[in-house]
């Protein structure tokens, strides 16, 4: 007994080893070899509808920007208002240095009474013209009847009319004269009105009720014309300026729904509409160019400049044929996917149409739903693959 | 006929056993050791086989994207795209960086390529091919697809630079040349993320630039913003990634991009002689020239056992000699041993390479021809030792076994 058992049992002992390693070289040859079958999930065709969405980014812009500055080259007198002021439609913000247009104006204010002063002069002139012709006028009648009866000689008739002729031209001469006083007078004010208004050109003047958004110089620093020293924005006129992928804008059209995330405030989406689309896209990064409003609470004003994830519903297409993109695939340059008919695998070439953002792809042609196509795939396929299909691929976690 | 190879190794199984385990754990090494040099060379070529591309638009003069830096501008593709040949092109970018999850807690950061490509589309040129999970990138901003060896999870956030990135897809064996894995965004926040300096970077090259008197001029106001701007925007590319029409011949196609667009062109065989020449050429040649050394240890160390088992059997054969046993029998017997103890050692280290290399960091690749090669080596080196074992043997003296 002892001795089959010494003997028996070795045999049976080496055995079993060398059943197990060829065991396991049987698992490792079929398991791990090329001849390993490979790993893939299947999923039915479904036919639904779905709903595209586009996404982009952009930044929070205000509707209208008033930048207000000098019109002329100075130096800054004063700012009255820091970044963040509400002001008033009218209210002056600040005022560039006059330099010398007050003494200009003071200057023009005296011309001004001088030229009034002379107005009177030339008034009273007139008034003594005017008498002096009643005068002649006066002696000249009279002495005109008294040459009929030859009371006077013809020598003093002539004289006295000559007289009154004499007056009647002052007359004239005093009349444009006063004429003129009075036009330098008008000429005077109107140098002096203009100066006031370009003293008052050197204000800085609100157009709107709004906030000022920037101030860009303080009181002493020289300022070109043109240059903004204050920018004011109106209170809730913020807007998004979102840009598009043009290859995926397809259906951007105004008044569409949009969800936007601003960076700062990811856990509270806003709700907001497409206000409208640019008439110009942008060329270089090939994106298309849109504002989208934002539906904000009031007080709760986004900084302008920050960025905004902007996501903006289509309406939901006709029920079609729907895959996940992940089972699309090229092979031999076309576009298909691969399906399981029982057990083989055939590729099929696809037409895609709409995707959304979950990844649903829509199947114009190719596909009529319900057939078995492969989404996950351990290794790249062929016809002639061997596969095992799996709940979850190995590597995928739950 | 009883086997006397057989009857000898019942006799001491067990040290015949694990003599052969003992062997089979050093031929596994030598086995993983080949596949660690196959990893790194199928690294390389999964790089190009994942492009999907059949030729690289790149720099001129440079041997970008991948063994070298090349830039070209963004819209370089659109004159590609009308060249005769060409069937479909994309940008891609490409840029080896640690990612770092972005999740609260855990701080874990990898290593890996990320490759800025233009989202969803499937079947185009560097587009990730089959998922093992999730799916395909559908948003221009934000969203990632990384490889499973990054170790990130679907839904994980992941930070590139200063952005957060949504994992939204999982793929398989996406690697760069040098194994590390990759992550696909979308190109415009590749380009981005390649160029991007840090905030504190920026605020300082803002400040450089509005002490220079020449771009901060007081007479011209807007000019400092304008330059300031056209500092912070990028709209290079490593690479374009270019996929021909079915028929057209690479080289044909290549050559007027070459010609007439100023770029250079590789095609796939020059693009994997770039990759497996002069990229990852020395630090294979390492592990080759480790491997060879090591694959002769191993053959010596084969041979010794053989021998040294024999020559602890060389009074039993003395015994056989007495007995009248032919010289023939004897070397059959040592022969048959020697094989079956190689042919245990290949098996186990075929089973042991097996199990043991997915625990590799890197990729390891045990490709059947190296195995059959492997076996091919073990068994000649069993029968070379065994020759030697058998002259030692043969020359015995019988006497030897009542001598002793």
């Amino acid at each position: 007994m002892k001795n089959f058992f010494s003997t028996h049992g070795k045999t049976l002992a080496l055995a079993s080893v060398v059943l197990v390693l060829v065991v396991l070289l049987g698992y490792v040859a079929l398991r791990a070899g090329p001849l390993a079958p490979v790993p893939i999930t299947v999923e039915a065709v479904q036919v639904k509808q779905i709903q595209p969405a586009l996404f982009g980014i952009g930044t929070v812009e205000a509707r209208v920007v008033h930048k207000i500055g000098p019109t002329v080259a100075g130096r800054i007198k004063r700012v009255d208002v820091q970044t963040g002021d509400t002001v008033k439609a009218g209210q002056v913000l600040g005022e560039m240095d006059a330099v010398d247009l007050d003494d200009k104006i003071a200057a023009q204010e005296a011309t001004i009474n001088r030229a009034q002063a002379s107005v009177l002069a030339v008034e009273a002139q007139t008034q003594e013209v005017s008498a002096r012709r009643a005068f002649a006028e006066q002696q000249y009648k009279r002495y005109a009847l008294l040459l009929v009866s030859r009371s006077v000689s013809e020598e003093g008739a002539s004289i006295k009319r000559q007289e009154f002729d004499i007056a009647q031209a002052s007359w004239a001469a005093v009349q444009a004269n006063l004429d003129a006083s009075r036009q330098e007078l008008v000429r005077a004010r109107a140098d002096r009105d203009g100066l006031l208004r370009q003293r008052a050109n050197l204000r800085f003047v609100s157009p709107i009720s709004g906030i000022v958004s920037r101030r860009d110089a303080d009181p002493g620093t020289t300022a070109v014309a043109g240059q903004t020293v204050v920018e004011v924005i109106e209170h809730g006129s913020l807007w998004v300026s979102v840009r598009f992928d043009q290859q995926r804008a397809q259906g951007l059209a105004a008044q569409l729904p949009a969800h936007i995330v601003l960076r700062s405030r990811a856990s509270e989406p806003l709700t907001g509409r497409v206000v409208r689309l640019e008439p110009h896209a942008d060329a270089v990064t090939e994106e298309i160019l849109a504002k989208v409003e934002l539906a904000l609470r009031p007080g709760a004003m986004p900084p302008i400049g920050e960025l905004a994830e902007v996501t903006v519903s289509l309406p939901a297409l006709q029920a079609g044929p729907v895959v996940p993109n992940a089972s699309v695939q090229r092979v031999d340059g076309r576009l298909g996917v691969w399906l399981l008919d029982n057990e083989a695998l055939r590729f099929v070439p696809i037409q895609t149409g709409a995707t959304d953002l979950n990844g649903q792809v829509q199947i114009l042609k190719g596909l009529t739903g319900g057939e078995q196509v492969v989404v996950y795939s351990h290794k790249a396929l062929g016809a002639n693959s061997r596969v095992t299909v799996v709940q979850q691929l190995p590597g995928a976690k739950p | 006929m009883i086997s006397l190879a057989g009857r000898d190794i019942l006799h001491a199984w067990g040290k015949f056993v694990f003599t052969g385990i003992g062997l089979g754990l050093l031929i596994g090494v030598t086995l993983t050791m080949a596949g660690v040099y196959r990893g790194m060379v199928d690294d390389a070529n999964v790089l190009l086989d994942n492009s999907g591309a059949d030729l690289w638009v790149v720099q001129k003069d440079t041997q970008g994207p991948y063994a070298e830096a090349s830039s070209l501008s963004d819209d370089s593709y659109r004159s590609i795209l009308a060249m005769p040949g060409v069937a479909r092109v994309a940008n891609v970018t490409y840029l080896t960086m640690q990612v770092s999850a972005a999740g609260d807690g855990k701080a874990h950061d990898v290593r890996a390529m990320v490759v800025g490509v233009t989202p969803d589309g499937a079947g185009h040129p560097g587009q990730p091919g089959y998922l093992v999970q999730g799916r395909r990138l559908t948003r221009s901003h934000y969203e990632a697809v990384a490889d499973v060896a990054a170790g990130f999870a679907l839904g994980e956030r992941i930070r590139i630079r200063r952005n957060i990135y949504t994992v939204v897809g999982l793929t398989r064996r996406m690697v760069s040349s040098g194994g590390d894995p990759m992550v696909f965004i979308p190109i415009k926040d590749a380009q981005e993320a390649q160029f991007l300096k840090d905030n504190d970077a920026i605020l300082a090259q803002r400040a450089r630039t509005a002490q220079s008197p020449a771009l901060n001029r007081p007479g011209v106001p807007g000019l400092l913003d304008a330059v300031i701007a056209s500092q912070s925007s990028n709209t290079s590319v490593n690479a374009v990634l270019v996929q021909i029409a079915p028929g057209a011949s690479p080289d044909a196609v290549a050559e007027p991009i070459r010609r007439w667009k100023h770029l250079s062109v590789f095609t796939r065989a020059q693009m994997q002689s770039i990759l497996i020449e002069k990229l990852i050429a020395t630090a294979a040649k390492q592990i080759a020239m480790f491997l060879v050394i090591l694959a002769i240890v191993s053959a010596a160390i084969v041979a010794f056992i053989i021998y040294t088992l024999t020559m602890g059997k060389i009074r039993e054969i003395a015994v056989l000699k007495l007995i009248g046993t032919t010289n023939r029998t004897i070397a059959a017997m040592i022969m048959q041993q020697a094989v079956a103890l190689g042919l245990i050692g290949f098996v186990v280290g075929k089973v042991a390479a097996t199990f043991w290399a997915p625990v590799f960091p890197k990729y390891v690749l045990l490709e059947s021809a190296d195995a059959l090669r492997g076996l091919a080596a073990v068994v000649v080196i069993c029968i070379l030792a065994s020759v030697v074992a058998i002259r030692a043997a043969l020359k015995v003296d019988p006497a030897e076994a009542i001598g002793g």
